[in-house]
């Protein structure tokens, strides 16, 4: 067989939605801070614009190391990469830096990363490398409590600075696990226990619980011959009603009290509309003052002149949102949906199983931060502090994001090879 | 495999369209985001002009604007370390200090409101220094109205803010909450023209405030315009001397100047000092001011009503002879048998009537006026007479409003036919029943106003000119001012005009007489069922070339003669001569003389 060149082998179409993301994100990052009094360039330092260049060029640098390494070094490395990234979020918790509520930079002079941003890449490599295993069945009970387990141990150390956001992005990589036969039960519960969890947001508890009795015992009525299906009924039932008790222990002992009032104020925005409330209220007003069409490129008033808080990181969307409107959010989400489809395509040509679980991580992180990120920006969901896929300013961020998407682009040119060695 | 695969798929493109439709609605349905994104970023700068002066009629300055500073809080700025030295630089407790800070958080984070209103001068010039300590915490200059004069606060009126209930009527767009507009005098009736135009100007804005750009390139920018300056027609000199004369009593005394219309003085009495009410003043004194027994914030001559009594007599007489039941020259003799009368029964000409102020005399001669026989029943005929002579009465402007330019002038009472058919039923009336009219007594209301006007259309023998306190605004004289012509020939006049010279030369008006300056006039004993009588006089000086009308009221002063005809002398030769001959009748009208039994004064205390 003929020996392709590397640029022949690898996914374009990838490359270029990826270099046309991160071209608008940070064309973006500029029009959010334009201060129209000091015309200062989009390469001027002094600007997130001209740092997020710095960000962009060395992100290209790191793409080129990838590439350089050898694509097995991935998979033979993927504990490795995994113990020091766990070493590093231990040491963050005893030693790192406090920025804006949350423990989790290392800091090198006025040089900030967060290895949380990395733990994503590194799950995702341990995760495919522990399912691709030969022996590992997901259908069987030990193999998903270790695969789980690798899941929740980084989850848990970023919860433990402070970063709800993050660590919940670690939740997407269930994802995968069920794309490699984990249980669909395991999946529609615990999708079922979240909408459960929103419903008792919204609606009166003693309502709730009148609604899940009589659903309980209708569907005790309508299975009165098998027994074991009533078992697992009033199992679930029983589930059902601690977690709506459980909530609001949650809500009130859990949640620190800025989550909590996060949490409100989606319920209820109007609850506080110059303190918590703030954020969402502006991100929406910004979003919706754009219209059809928008107010035209660094024409935008609300983000530029700082209405929106942390606008040119995780709401940098209402930038788009009101300088180019409908029409450029919808092209925004169209241009992801596309980007995150070529994905699941590149994902299900993989050979090896570690590809594929990797892939699938690459998609469910990359979905997750995109669904989240807009969710939240729009109010449809607590603003838990999450960037934009290539679009945030931050560069922590934007190399995680690189390194998750060009290793798996770098295994893709590579699955071939994969055949051969089998 | 690819279930699976297709479930995510549809959970991606799912939440694309969930997305793209909220947004849908975000972005172009709902309108109230694109409003609220302006007013984040619009910010309105209103330059408030300054309120126009007011002078008097030789520009002399009455009413100024003088500046004072109110405190004025950011709550989203404030920090500050040490609360307690705070409070104690403001003058302020601990308490005051959590309750103004927690009005202006619920009023705004990000906008400015009151903290203190009005701080004295010794404050502001502690303070000022210090504030820089003090982030979201500065001083607004404004400017509120002072005076050069502690009189004539019922024509000056007062200017405050702005009530929620006027600008829920409010249909004139310019007012806001938080604005100043006059409340009383002519500073409500001239308020358009004093307070100008305020200009706006709108700059765009960041979160913190500071001014980033013009706003569409200031085209929807107005510059302000000042107020209007005011020259008064009232000679303050001469209303400060006529409020002297009336202080501690209770009543109004009038000047017009007859040729023009022009209001010399309009006391309205008890007075106060128009600064009680300027200012962080006003919400202090309002409320007593207002629950004082003596209602001092009552304007009275435009606002009480009192039957004019003998003076009306005045008007019968020239009504009398122009309907020629009666004439100059015609002896009537009476026989004091039907009204109660102080002049004795005998022979009277009309000269002679007015100057003895015979309730006979005009009880006959109204009678004439009222059956003159066009109907046999008495009771038809007098429905026919008293129609035409309240049509009479109707021409020296009383039942109705002179049109004075300020606020609250009432029409006072002139009885209608309709109102004695209702009284008595329709056809059950006659002369008898409105005898009481004919020496302006009965249901007959009128205010000093409308008198002091009588006074000038009896001294211009025929005419007068719609009654004003303003001169000039600006530099344009007055519009609204007409001249009216009475239909009654000129020399009906004189005759009635000869019997009240005959008032002051040797009638109840005796001590209003003075060698120098002819006065002509007619007392009034206002009879008063609650109490002591009010005395009233209505007169001119001097006769031939009149130069200033006069009417006074002093309640509960007795007979007419006595303190309101002081008062009107006195005031006439201090507005002709300049100056007081008679320092005996001064102390006479100052120390209550005119009062039988123990002058019981009335003083309007300061709080």
């Amino acid at each position: 067989m003929r020996q392709e060149s590397l640029s022949q082998k690898i996914d374009w179409v990838t490359i270029l939605l990826f270099g046309a993301m991160v071209m608008l994100g940070w064309m973006n990052i500029y029009a959010a801070n334009y201060n129209p009094d000091l015309e200062l360039g989009i390469f001027d330092f002094s600007t997130s614009a001209g740092r997020q260049f710095v960000w962009i060029c060395t992100s290209g640098i790191l793409i080129a190391a990838v590439f350089l390494f050898d694509y097995k070094f991935f998979d033979s490395f993927a504990y490795i990469i995994y113990g020091v990234i766990l070493a590093l979020l231990v040491f963050v918790l005893i030693g790192g830096k406090e920025v804006a509520g949350s423990k989790s930079w290392i800091g090198v002079g006025s040089f900030g990363l967060q290895p949380s941003e990395f733990a994503k890449f590194a799950t995702a490599l341990v995760l495919a490398r522990y399912i691709g295993k030969a022996d590992t069945k997901l259908e069987n009970l030990k193999s998903l409590i270790v695969a789980l387990l690798l899941i929740a141990v980084p989850m848990v150390l970023i919860a433990l600075q402070g970063d709800i956001g993050t660590a919940l992005v670690f939740a997407a990589l269930i994802i995968p696990l069920f794309m490699e036969g984990m249980p669909i039960v395991i999946l529609m519960s615990v999708s079922g226990l979240l909408l459960i969890f929103l419903l008792t947001l919204l609606l009166n508890q003693t309502l709730l619980l009148v609604i899940v009795s009589i659903a309980i015992l209708l569907a005790i009525g309508l299975n009165t011959k098998e027994s074991k299906r009533i078992m697992i009924i009033i199992v679930t039932g029983v589930v059902v009603v601690l977690m709506i008790r459980s909530v609001d222990f949650i809500l009130s002992d859990v949640l620190k009290p800025y989550q909590q009032k996060r949490v409100l104020s989606l319920v209820n925005p109007n609850i506080d509309p110059l303190g918590i409330g703030w954020n969402v209220n502006q991100s929406k007003i910004a979003i919706g003052s754009g219209g059809l069409f928008g107010k035209g490129f660094l024409e935008g008033t609300q983000t530029k002149f700082d209405f929106v808080p942390e606008q040119s990181t995780d709401f940098i969307f209402c930038t788009i949102g009101e300088e180019h409107g409908w029409i450029g959010s919808s092209l925004l989400i169209f241009l992801f949906v596309t980007f995150l489809l070529r994905l699941i395509f590149l994902t299900e040509r993989q050979k090896s199983s570690f590809a594929r679980v990797f892939g699938y991580s690459v998609v469910s992180i990359i979905f997750f931060h995109f669904s989240i990120n807009i969710a939240m920006t729009i109010g449809l969901f607590p603003v838990v502090g999450i960037p934009l896929p290539f679009f945030s300013y931050g560069g922590s961020s934007l190399w995680a994001f690189t390194i998750l998407l060009f290793v798996f682009l770098k295994l893709d040119a590579h699955r071939m090879q994969e055949l051969q060695r089998w | 495999m690819t279930e699976k695969s297709f479930i995510i798929k549809f959970l991606i493109v799912l939440t694309a369209i969930i997305f793209i439709t909220r947004l849908f609605y975000i972005q172009i349905i709902e309108e109230n985001y694109k409003i609220a994104a302006e007013n984040n970023v619009i910010q309105k700068t209103i330059q408030y002009p300054f309120r126009g002066l007011i002078y008097d009629r030789n520009d002399s300055l009455i009413t100024f604007n003088s500046p004072v500073y109110d405190l004025m809080v950011i709550p989203k700025e404030v920090n500050i370390v040490d609360t307690a030295r705070f409070c104690r630089l403001l003058e302020i407790t601990a308490e005051e200090f959590r309750e103004k800070i927690s009005k202006a958080k619920k009023y705004s984070m990000i906008l400015a409101s009151k903290f203190q209103e009005q701080i004295s001068d010794e404050l502001f010039a502690k303070v000022q220094d210090q504030l820089i300590n003090y982030p979201g915490f500065y001083v607004l200059p404004r400017t509120i109205r002072s005076y050069n004069t502690e009189s004539m606060a019922n024509v000056l009126g007062y200017v405050g803010e702005v009530s929620s209930r006027f600008l829920r009527n409010d249909n004139s767009g310019y007012y806001q909450s938080g604005d100043y507009i006059g409340i009383g005098g002519i500073e409500k009736s001239y308020e358009a023209m004093l307070r100008g135009r305020r200009g706006v100007s709108y700059k765009i804005v960041n979160v913190q405030g500071i001014i980033k750009d013009v706003y569409k390139d200031g085209d929807f920018d107005t510059v302000s315009v000042a107020g209007k300056d005011l020259r008064l027609t009232i000679d303050l000199e001469l209303q400060q001397y006529a409020e002297r004369l009336m202080n501690g009593k209770v009543g109004s005394v009038v000047a017009i100047e007859p040729q023009s219309g022009k209001i010399l003085t309009l006391v309205s009495a008890p007075s106060y000092d128009p600064q009680l009410l300027s200012g962080k003043n006003l919400s202090k004194n309002f409320p007593f001011l207002e629950q004082n027994e003596n209602k001092p914030l009552f304007n009275r001559p435009l606002q009480a009503r009192y039957p004019p009594g003998s003076m009306f007599k005045t008007i019968q007489g020239v009504i009398a002879m122009h309907e020629q039941v009666v004439d100059s020259n015609e002896i009537i003799t009476t026989d004091g048998s039907n009204i109660g009368d102080l002049a004795p029964p005998g022979p009277y000409t009309m000269t002679r009537a007015i100057q003895k102020s015979s309730n006979n005399y005009f009880y006959l001669i109204m009678k004439r006026m009222v059956e003159q026989g066009v109907e046999e029943s008495q009771f038809l005929d007098a429905r026919i007479g008293f129609e035409k002579w309240r049509n009479y009465v109707a021409e020296f402007g009383l039942g109705e409003k002179l049109g004075v330019d300020m606020p609250n002038e009432i029409n006072g009472n002139v009885p209608s036919i309709e109102w004695y058919d209702k009284l008595y039923g329709v056809g059950r009336w006659k002369y008898s029943n409105i005898a009481s009219l004919s020496i302006g007594q009965g249901e007959l209301l009128v205010t000093p106003l409308q008198m002091a006007n009588l006074g000038a259309i009896l001294a211009n023998r025929g005419y007068y000119i719609t009654p004003h306190v303003v001169d000039s605004i600006g530099n344009s004289p007055n519009p609204n001012v007409k001249k009216r012509t009475l239909p009654f020939s000129a020399d009906l006049y004189e005759t009635v005009l000869d019997g009240m010279e005959k008032v002051i030369n040797s009638g109840s008006g005796i001590r209003g007489y003075m060698d120098s300056l002819r006065l002509a006039g007619k007392t009034s004993t206002i009879q008063n069922p609650h109490g002591e009588d009010h005395s009233g006089f209505m007169g001119f000086a001097p006769l031939d070339e009149p130069q200033i009308s006069i009417v006074a009221f002093v309640e509960n002063a007795g007979q007419g003669g006595r303190a309101a005809v002081s008062v009107a002398s006195l005031l006439a030769e201090r507005y002709i001569f300049g100056e007081i001959s008679r320092p005996w009748l001064e102390d006479y009208v100052m120390e209550k003389r005119y009062l039988s039994g123990n002058a019981s004064g009335i003083t309007i205390a300061e709080n």
